[in-house]
Order: structure tokens, then C-alpha cells, then sequence
């Protein structure tokens, strides 16, 4: 087992407290109409986002999937960005331009996903290629539930892992659901560890809800990454214990084994370890949760008061250099208003009477006021 | 190629000197120099180094660039586009190769999810180049012949290039792979050989990516086109010239996204009567969207509808009479120029 400080061990009790803290702020906001879009929990799964992602250095990188908030946390994000990101804020990190957990932050090694799965680890691979190439001993962390695994671009990411020897370490989590469908309805391998076999990859089986043993795993395989022998798969055994997302009360569940899974509360075993081992006294774990809940309240309510996004930033950065289409005559600002278009955008057109455009009278001659000074063009008639 | 690029560095080029350069060469050479110059640019694809590419167009990079540079990867398109997004996050310019440009299939979810989206959504762009052979006449059945840049017209964030000329072909993948936004390139298979020109070899050729080129002047009407149907396009003006005294314009797009607006309003003013022809199916295919522009831009100086002449509504039939008669063919512009003179 690799060591951990007593502060370090404290250090991963907290992110977890975290976690959950800033998870059920979100509940809270989401309730209230704060948030617009979808919420995903990860309520029973913080010990494998917060014990893999502990084992990375400041300057590896890391791409989380919906259920890794703590990862996140770990890497140093703000708990105000993540309630401006999902509250759609403009000075959220991605300026109210998508949601959830989907935004990049270079300075904290952070990749952001994007809905269709197993797609991080195919882009992230290019982030250990990099690293490769460039002979720096860094790696890479990317996490991936249990469906994610049985899309294509999953398939291709994890071989291309594999065989260009990348410092990677994929994180499955067996969290036995995606959305309503069990995992056994996935896959007909026994354990999910029998998929390494497919890509010649290393794998270990670690309980998801113990942190020191998901921490003791990572460790082992991103020590592995570093060392230039390339990567690994570890399979962290989990329970989601909510729905997909709010709107899913998850009837498919049997309630007598989500009640098992909730004796094995990754945040309660590790809490009573600690206690256990005289790492700190209950009072002073219930001290620190207290903290958190204030820490949390107010990046919250920090959040809210932000400002949303202008209407017309919606425009902005589709390309580097900007706008692709700005003010064009055939975009919908301008079918709303022509006379809101920047000067010079109208097209030159023939002058004087007769013009098929001009006679016909209706919409278009009503949009196209101010707009007579044009003499270039040929004259004609009144069309075919 | 690759010796004569060596030779050409140890003795200055003479001022106006020109070489006899392919279409493939001249992409051959953008790859080439482009990671001379720039230690940043990698290539990635399947049988892109050991081999040199399913067409040898990168024949000789592995011996001169070493396997970090030049990657034979597995058959996994979605892996390849996924690496090269990922890289590009850390400064590099990777340009992927698809064997042909139908198996871009499997990535189309990395490049319209991800690359496509990834500025807009985080800031942070992709700076990549997808390339690879597209475009039927060369036999090669339903799979080897696609044209598929309609597939990814409608998604913002992405730009498409497709030339017809060996000089464009040279300059505009310099100007891709120095392009921050993740480009589609277009390389028509067809015209690998079978096009041949004088390239300056002592400028450096750069060709902006959003502007059109008249390939042939004209003033009656107007053919907007690109790829290989630039010669057809070519041929059936010729046919005009020649035969009904019609002075037909060329216009040959190089860019399909974006589009230069203003240079198919130019024409579309110029001669009032424009013909849009493109080598996809016809439902959906680009002429709708550059016939949409006409429309918008230029109405009033229209003498008849705009007409599209593309290929027929069915996949690529392999047989060369069933593939001759998908394809648009000099006939079949002939008769639509015809009906619009005359209308």
C-alpha cells in the first residue's frame, strides 16, 4: 500500500466532503431554477474520482467523465467556476457555452468531455502523445463508466492507448448502470477486467468505494505511465446511487440493493478509518464538513450574482478570427431587422425603378429601406 | 520529390524558374516543407509511414522524419482525429491522413462533437488538418469515391478546402496546416496524376483559404464549381466557345467553407446566368447553399433560375457505364448552359 500523510489522508476526506457538499448545493440550485440544464450526481462514486486522481502531479492532465466532480476538485477547481458553469454565468469557463462538466483549463491539467461517450480518451491520447514525443514525464487520467466502454470511439481510444505505449491511465467505473440499463445488459464479459485482455493492457480490480485502495491502484499505474511503459486500466467496483440525471428517480433499481450499497458510503467508511486510526476525532470531521457547507454556500451564492452571457455572444469564437457570418444579409439578425446590420453589408443592387425587387412591393421592399444609393449593376427588366 | 526539394535547397532557385510538379507532388511538397520548417507539424494516419500512404504521398518522411513525426496507426479514424485534437491542445499542427476520405465515417463524431466545437465551447481551438482523397471517375465502387463535404457543411467551426490545380493544392494545405481552426482538406483522387503544372519554385505558395478562382473569364454565363469538375466545367466552355460563341465563366470555389460570397455574387452579377455544378448528390449536396447565395445576393441581376447539374441521388455505382452516368458529364452541362442561355 503506498503511503499517505495523515494530512494527505485528511486532505482526501475533504475533497470528498466536497464532493458532496458542492453536489447537493447544486441539487439545491437546480430545484430553484437556477440551473437550465441537466444535473448529474455522483453520489457514492467520490472515492474513485478523489482517490485516482490524488495520484497525479501538478502538471500531468486529466479528463474527467460526468461522475468524477471530485477529480476535478482534486485538480484544484474553484467550486465557484463549476456553480458559474452550471448556472450558465458568463464568467463561467466556458462563458455560458456548455454545460455540466465540459470546460478545459490548461493551468490545472483539465481536459473537458463532451456528451458522446468514450470520446475523452480518444482526444486526451493526443495530450499523452504530446507528451511522448516531447520526452516529458507526464500522464494522463481519464475516466470512463462501465456503457462508455462499449462505444467505438471508446474501442478505438483504448487500443490506440495501447499500442502507441501512452502514458495513460484509464479509470473504468463499474458503476453497474448507464442510464437504465445494467451492466450486465452491456456486456457479456464476467468482469469487467476481462477487457484489458482485448488490449493488452494491465489492469487491476480495486473496490470503488475504499479511496485508499482506488488511490493505491492509480498510484501504482500512473508510477507505470512515468516510468514509460505505458498504459493501464484499473476497474473501480461502484454503485451509482441516484439517477441518471434529476429528472430520473431510477424505478429500474432494486431498493433492497441500493440500500447494500449505501452500508458501503465510500465518505462514512473512509470517515470511520480515519476516526479509527486516530487521524482526527468525529467533532473535528463535523468541523470540517460545517466548513464546507459555508465555503460551499457562498461560492454558490458568489455564482448566482454573476451576470448570463449578452445575447450576442452567442456569436462569438465559432473561429479563431471572427465573426464567420457577421452581419451577412441571409442571418437571422438581419431577416429581423435589416436596418440593424452593420453599414456596408447590404449587397449592391441596380438602382432606379423597374427593378423586379423594387416593383414587387411586399417583405422584401420593406427591408431594403435606406438602401437606394447603389448605381453599379446591370439594369434590366422586369425579370423572365 | 523529396530529393528534388534537397537539391533545390543547396542551389538557389533562379528568379521565375518553375518545375513540372503533380497535384500529388505539390501536396507531397506542402507536407514536406511544412515540417522543415515547422518542428511542430506531425502526420498521422494508417500506412502513412512504412508504406508512404495507400498514394505515396508521404513516401520517404518516416527515413526523414523519424516515427514521432510520422505515426502508422491503427484502422481507428475516430482515435486518429481524437489524437490530433489532443495534441493540437499542446501546440502541435497534426495532420491527419484518411486512406480515402469515405472512412472519414467512423470520426465524424471526434471532428462534429469535438474538433468542430471544442473553440466555441472551451476556448481552446484544434488546430488540425484532416486530408485525405475524395471524388468518383477512378472506378473504385460506393466506398473509394465519395465526395463528402456536405456531410459537414452545416457544422460551424470547421473549414473545408478542395482544390483543383496543383498550385492551390500546394498552397492551400500550407495555409491548413497554419490555419487555427480545424480544416477538412479535399484532395481529388482523380487528379493525383493526372494534373501537371509549372510551379514557381522560388516563392514560397501560400493560397488563402475563403477565395474563389476564376478559372476561366467569361461574360453570359456563369459555372460555379470545384474539384475535379473544374474541368469538366473547363471543357464544356470550351464547348460553348467553340461551338455557340457563348463566353462562359469558370469559377472554381477552392474554399466550401467558408464560401467566398463575394466572388459568386461577382460572377452571378457579372453574367446573370449561373450554372452551380459539384460532382455529390444533388439533394442536399453544396449547390443549394451556393444557390441559396446567388439568390440572396444577386436576384435582380438574374435573366434565369440558377440550374444544378451534380451527380444523381444514389450512392457510387462502380461499373464504369453506371459510374459515367452518375457523374455529371460535359453533356450534362452542355444542355442545363443551353437551357439557360436560351430561357
Amino acid at each position: 500500500m503506498a503511503s499517505l500523510t495523515r494530512e494527505q489522508m485528511l486532505d482526501m476526506y475533504r475533497s470528498m466532503c466536497l464532493t458532496r457538499a458542492l453536489e447537493e448545493r447544486l441539487e439545491r440550485l437546480f430545484k430553484q431554477g437556477h440551473i437550465v440544464g441537466g444535473l448529474y450526481r455522483s453520489l457514492g462514486q467520490e472515492a474513485t474520482a478523489v482517490g485516482s486522481a490524488y495520484a497525479l502531479e501538478p502538471e500531468d492532465w486529466l479528463a474527467p467523465s460526468i461522475r468524477d466532480m471530485g477529480a476535478l476538485l482534486v485538480r484544484g477547481l474553484a467550486p465557484v467556476d463549476m456553480f458559474r458553469q452550471y448556472t450558465a454565468r458568463r464568467d463561467a469557463p466556458t462563458g455560458g457555452k456548455d454545460n455540466t462538466n465540459h470546460f478545459t483549463i490548461p493551468e490545472l491539467g483539465i481536459l473537458g468531455p463532451v456528451s458522446p461517450l468514450g470520446t475523452q480518451l480518444a482526444v486526451l491520447n493526443g495530450v499523452a502523445l504530446s507528451f511522448r514525443i516531447r520526452g516529458e514525464s507526464r500522464v494522463c487520467m481519464t475516466y470512463q463508466g462501465e456503457g462508455a466502454t462499449r462505444t467505438g470511439t471508446s474501442h478505438e481510444g483504448l487500443n490506440f492507448a495501447a499500442v502507441q505505449r501512452l502514458p495513460m491511465v484509464v479509470v473504468l467505473e463499474h458503476n453497474r448502470w448507464a442510464f437504465s440499463t445494467r451492466s450486465d445488459r452491456e456486456a457479456a464479459v464476467g468482469a469487467w477486467t476481462d477487457v484489458a485482455g482485448a488490449y493488452g493492457l494491465p489492469v487491476r480490480q480495486v473496490d470503488g468505494n475504499d479511496v485508499l485502495e482506488v488511490y493505491d491502484a492509480a498510484r501504482e499505474a500512473v508510477d507505470r505511465a512515468r516510468r514509460g511503459e505505458g498504459a493501464s486500466l484499473i476497474v473501480a467496483e461502484t454503485y451509482r446511487m441516484l439517477g441518471h440525471a434529476q429528472h430520473d428517480p431510477q424505478p429500474y433499481v432494486d431498493p433492497a440493493e441500493l440500500e447494500a450499497w449505501r452500508e458501503r458510503d465510500p465518505i462514512d467508511r473512509f470517515g470511520r478509518y480515519v476516526i479509527e486510526n486516530g487521524l482526527a476525532t468525529e467533532e473535528g470531521l463535523a468541523a470540517m464538513r460545517g466548513e464546507l457547507e459555508s465555503e460551499v454556500a457562498a461560492a454558490a451564492d458568489e455564482a448566482v450574482a454573476g451576470p448570463r452571457p449578452d445575447p450576442e455572444e452567442a456569436r462569438t469564437r465559432a473561429y479563431a478570427a471572427e465573426p464567420a457570418d457577421g452581419g451577412v444579409p441571409w442571418t437571422r439578425r438581419a431577416v429581423v431587422g435589416y436596418a440593424d446590420a452593420p453599414a456596408g453589408v447590404a449587397p449592391a443592387r441596380p438602382s432606379g425603378s423597374g427593378t423586379p425587387g423594387e416593383s414587387s412591393g411586399g417583405s422584401g421592399t420593406a427591408v431594403r429601406q435606406g438602401d437606394a444609393a447603389v448605381t453599379d449593376g446591370k439594369q434590366r427588366g422586369g425579370g423572365a | 520529390m523529396a530529393e528534388a526539394t534537397a537539391a533545390q535547397q543547396r542551389a538557389p532557385a533562379e528568379p521565375g524558374a518553375t518545375r513540372e510538379t503533380t497535384y500529388l507532388e505539390a501536396i507531397r511538397e506542402a507536407l514536406w516543407e511544412e515540417m522543415k520548417t515547422d518542428d511542430s507539424v506531425f502526420i498521422l494516419g494508417e500506412d502513412v509511414g512504412v508504406y508512404g500512404g495507400a498514394f505515396k504521398i508521404t513516401e520517404g518522411f518516416l527515413d526523414e522524419f523519424g516515427p514521432d513525426r510520422v505515426i502508422d496507426t491503427p484502422i481507428s479514424e475516430a482515435a486518429i482525429v481524437g489524437a490530433s485534437i489532443g495534441a493540437s491542445h499542446m501546440g502541435f499542427k497534426p495532420v491527419a491522413e484518411m486512406q480515402f476520405m469515405d472512412f472519414v465515417a467512423p470520426a465524424f463524431d471526434m471532428i462534429v462533437n469535438f474538433a468542430a466545437k471544442v473553440r466555441y465551447r472551451t476556448g481552446f481551438g484544434a488546430q488540425i488538418v484532416i486530408r485525405g482523397p475524395v471524388g468518383a471517375g477512378a472506378r473504385a465502387g460506393p466506398f473509394h469515391s465519395q465526395s463528402p463535404e456536405s456531410y459537414f457543411a452545416n457544422v460551424p467551426g470547421l473549414k473545408m478546402v478542395a482544390p483543383a490545380t496543383a498550385y492551390d493544392a500546394k498552397g492551400l494545405l500550407r495555409a491548413s496546416i497554419r490555419d487555427p481552426d480545424p480544416v477538412l482538406y479535399f484532395e481529388h483522387k482523380f487528379l493525383y496524376r493526372r494534373i501537371k503544372e509549372q510551379l514557381p519554385t522560388d516563392e514560397e505558395i501560400l493560397v488563402p483559404i475563403g477565395k474563389a478562382r476564376v478559372h476561366r473569364e467569361g461574360e453570359d454565363l456563369s459555372i460555379i464549381t470545384w474539384g475535379a469538375m473544374v474541368y469538366t466545367a473547363a471543357r464544356a466552355a470550351d464547348r460553348l466557345a467553340e461551338e455557340e460563341g457563348v463566353s462562359a465563366e469558370v469559377l472554381d470555389l477552392r474554399s466550401l467553407r467558408p464560401v467566398d460570397v463575394e466572388a459568386v455574387a461577382e460572377t452571378a452579377r457579372k453574367t446573370g446566368r449561373v450554372l452551380v455544378l459539384h460532382e455529390a448528390p444533388r439533394f442536399g449536396g453544396l449547390a443549394g447553399e451556393i444557390t441559396a447565395v446567388v439568390c440572396e445576393e444577386a436576384f435582380e441581376w438574374l435573366d434565369a433560375p440558377v440550374r444544378r447539374v451534380t451527380a444523381i441521388d444514389t450512392p457510387v455505382p462502380y461499373s464504369p457505364p453506371l459510374e459515367d452516368y452518375y457523374l455529371p458529364q460535359v453533356e450534362d452541362v452542355l444542355t442545363a448552359a443551353r437551357w439557360l442561355l436560351a430561357y
